[in-house]
């Protein structure tokens, strides 16, 4: 599509592949990737357990664990850069900087025998320079630390304390208030509030919102809660067996749901208002990834499989200038008319 | 099973107490906790992480020695059996663990998992017909008959998850309590589960009493719903009314911060102050008053008691007393 070209991105991956080889056979993880954030804007990656979530934030940060995990293919362009030419120097100065991400655990991500403050100074004396380009002093780092915890909702003098002393809540604050310390470009939240209490969820997701929209940062939020999505984001990917199999706005998605995977997630969610209906959950599994089927991933569990779809990988159709699905229920035409399924 | 007499209490608990000594004094997990099940009916345990939700289902079953208070059981004080009454009991009585990873035997097939509980209470005499009762479980929960020898290691978590409910199922008990069943499971397989517990609800008469943090799902699955919060209850109702009328400011809370997958509904979201506080000796007065918006002196230095302000709608908040 040519009005890609227009559109101002912050990240750009095209058709990435990614394998892990072990002995016991080739996982899959991604095949043939594609993702687009605009600047400024909001992207939830939504799939479920295995789907290659966190493959894609962790490729992103040129963090897969090599070996066993190799990029096979394709590109990420982070403002136009791609990071897959960068040396390994060059890659330590962009992350933190120009993206960082926040982990799912909070009580694993951070280090037990330094103080909170400590850890947040560190990646500001790592990437910040003073007005002579020379590395900033440690004791301004600190200051800055102290900064990053109010703005997360943190007392600044509880910066001297360890994470063992923060509750779960906090602790995901603290990770956040690492993430943002250098003002990132672009922030990879993988499940940032899978771990807290709903309270305690709605507490940060407002928090993630205002600081977001105070520094205009671009977010890819990797979830599995359809709930979280409609709440903070723009725009969507579902991702299946390492693909991205339909995206489109807030409004595509919701609206006008065309992929019976993404159907299949909707159905799965109990609704608040008909709690008598019962549930259609997706029937079967997620493929092996060692050993994905021939034709369309999800054709095992689709209840619209056709014979066409054992054997051949869906094509692209878009329904809008941004709205795609992969599917061979769809052609130009009947994309536009209305779906095929019945949400 | 159109003989079981829904309007009748299958479980009484009454001023369920369960307290753990610490260091720094006594952790109050569970502090008079009253409510009852009716035989065929699912009551919703909802709250946060340490609001003693799980503590009050484990008391129930005596896997933890509860401090003080009544369960009545089917017409039987649960807590007078002495030690081999109670294990004849439990086959009344099972439970449901949340995570399938860590409550399965590593070194045990699924086969002699599943057996286990039969052959610990001797329910059936030969092996056979251990070995086709096992076949038969299986069938009920959708496990397919060839991963009969099978290690759990193998498994996903939503098949590990119908292990640990055809197990609940073997001794055929009349209430399981289902801790967190689905809240380590994807959404799709989490569909499958619920859908699973409800038709054997209806096949067995079975009588729940379903623990999670997941209020969406409690909504769905719940006849009645309780919130705990900080080892007390602090509202019940049958589940539509709470849902139409929460009333403590707490539930209010909870349910508003629900992230719903719709894009046209907005709901005004209640942001509550803070976390939850230390159950560590807690002071005779509203446990929640720290974080609640509109809390008042009374509340501060007085508890609230649980009061019935519509059929069957208990709440315990001082706001009440002026409606």
């Amino acid at each position: 599509m040519s009005e890609n070209m227009k559109k101002d991105l912050e990240l750009d991956i095209k058709n990435l592949v990614v394998e892990f080889r072990t002995d016991a056979g080739v996982t899959q993880a991604l095949n043939g990737l594609d993702l687009e954030i605009e600047k400024g804007k909001t992207l939830g990656l939504v799939g479920e357990t295995g789907a290659g979530k966190t493959t894609t934030g962790l490729s992103i940060l040129q963090l897969i664990p090599d070996p066993p995990g190799i990029i096979v293919d394709g590109s990420i362009k982070l403002a136009g850069e791609d990071v897959m030419m960068k040396s390994e120097k060059e890659m330590e100065k962009i992350r933190g900087q120009q993206v960082s991400m926040i982990f799912q655990d909070p009580m694993t991500s951070l280090n037990p025998v330094m103080t909170v403050e400590d850890q947040i100074a560190e990646v500001v004396a790592i990437h910040e320079v003073d007005a002579n380009g020379k590395p900033i002093a440690y004791s301004d780092a600190i200051k800055r630390a102290k900064e990053m915890l109010e703005l997360v909702g943190i007392p600044g003098d509880r910066g001297t304390e360890y994470p063992h002393q923060f509750s779960g809540g906090m602790k995901q604050r603290v990770v956040i208030a690492i993430a943002l310390a250098c003002n990132p470009k672009l922030l990879i939240a993988d499940e940032p509030t899978t771990a807290l209490d709903v309270t305690i969820q709605a507490q940060v997701l407002e928090m993630m919102k205002g600081l977001r929209d105070k520094y205009g940062t671009s977010m890819l939020m990797i979830t599995h809660d359809l709930g979280i999505v409609a709440e903070i984001c723009d725009a969507v990917s579902i991702i299946y067996a390492g693909r991205v199999i339909e995206h489109g706005s807030l409004e595509d998605i919701f609206d006008n749901t065309r992929h019976p995977y993404t159907e299949g997630l909707f159905n799965s969610l109990p609704d608040l208002d008909h709690r008598e209906q019962r549930l259609k959950p997706i029937k079967g599994l997620m493929p092996d990834p060692t050993n994905l089927p021939k034709g369309c991933a999800f054709c095992p569990r689709c209840d619209y499989a056709m014979e066409i779809c054992q054997t051949q990988k869906p094509p692209r159709v878009y329904r809008n200038d941004e709205h795609y699905v992969e599917c061979f229920l769809y052609n130009e035409q009947n994309i536009k008319e209305g779906g095929v399924i019945g949400r | 099973m159109s003989e079981i007499n829904t309007n009748k209490p299958l479980l009484e608990v009454k001023g369920l107490k369960k307290y753990f000594s610490t260091k720094r004094g006594m952790l109050h997990a569970v502090d008079d906790v009253t409510f009852t099940i009716n035989h065929g009916k699912t009551l919703g345990v909802v709250g946060e992480s340490g609001c003693g939700k799980s503590t009050t289902g484990r008391s129930i079953l005596r896997l933890l020695e509860p401090t003080g208070g009544d369960v009545i059981f089917d017409g039987e004080d649960v807590l007078k059996l002495d030690k081999e009454q109670m294990r004849k009991k439990r086959q009344e009585m099972q439970i449901i663990f949340q995570d399938p990873f860590s409550s399965l035997n590593p070194r045990k097939t699924i086969a002699e998992t599943i057996a286990e509980p039969m052959n610990i209470h001797g329910i059936l005499k030969s092996k056979d017909e251990v070995d086709a009762r096992v076949l038969e479980l299986m069938d009920t929960v959708g496990l397919a008959r060839r991963l009969m020898n099978v290690y759990p290691h193998e498994l996903d978590g939503g098949r590990r998850q119908r292990i640990g409910i055809a197990r609940a199922l073997s001794l055929n008990p009349k209430f399981i309590v289902c801790d967190e069943p689905v809240s380590a499971l994807d959404v799709s397989i989490q569909a499958q589960i619920l859908n699973l517990l409800e038709d054997l609800q209806e096949e067995m008469g079975l009588t729940y009493m379903f623990i999670t943090h997941d209020l969406s799902v409690v909504n769905h699955f719940s006849d009645d719903i309780a919130v705990m919060y900080l080892g007390k209850l602090i509202e019940k109702a049958p589940a539509d009314e709470l849902f139409a009328h929460p009333t403590h400011p707490y539930t209010q809370a909870l349910l508003s911060a629900i992230p719903e997958p719709n894009i046209h509904k907005k709901t005004e979201r209640i942001l509550l102050k803070g976390e939850i506080t230390s159950p560590i000796e807690p002071k005779p007065v509203c446990r929640f008053a720290q974080r609640c918006n509109y809390a008042t002196d009374k509340c501060r230095s007085q508890e609230p008691q649980l009061k019935e302000i519509s059929p069957n709608h208990f709440v315990s908040c001082f706001l009440c007393d002026n409606m």
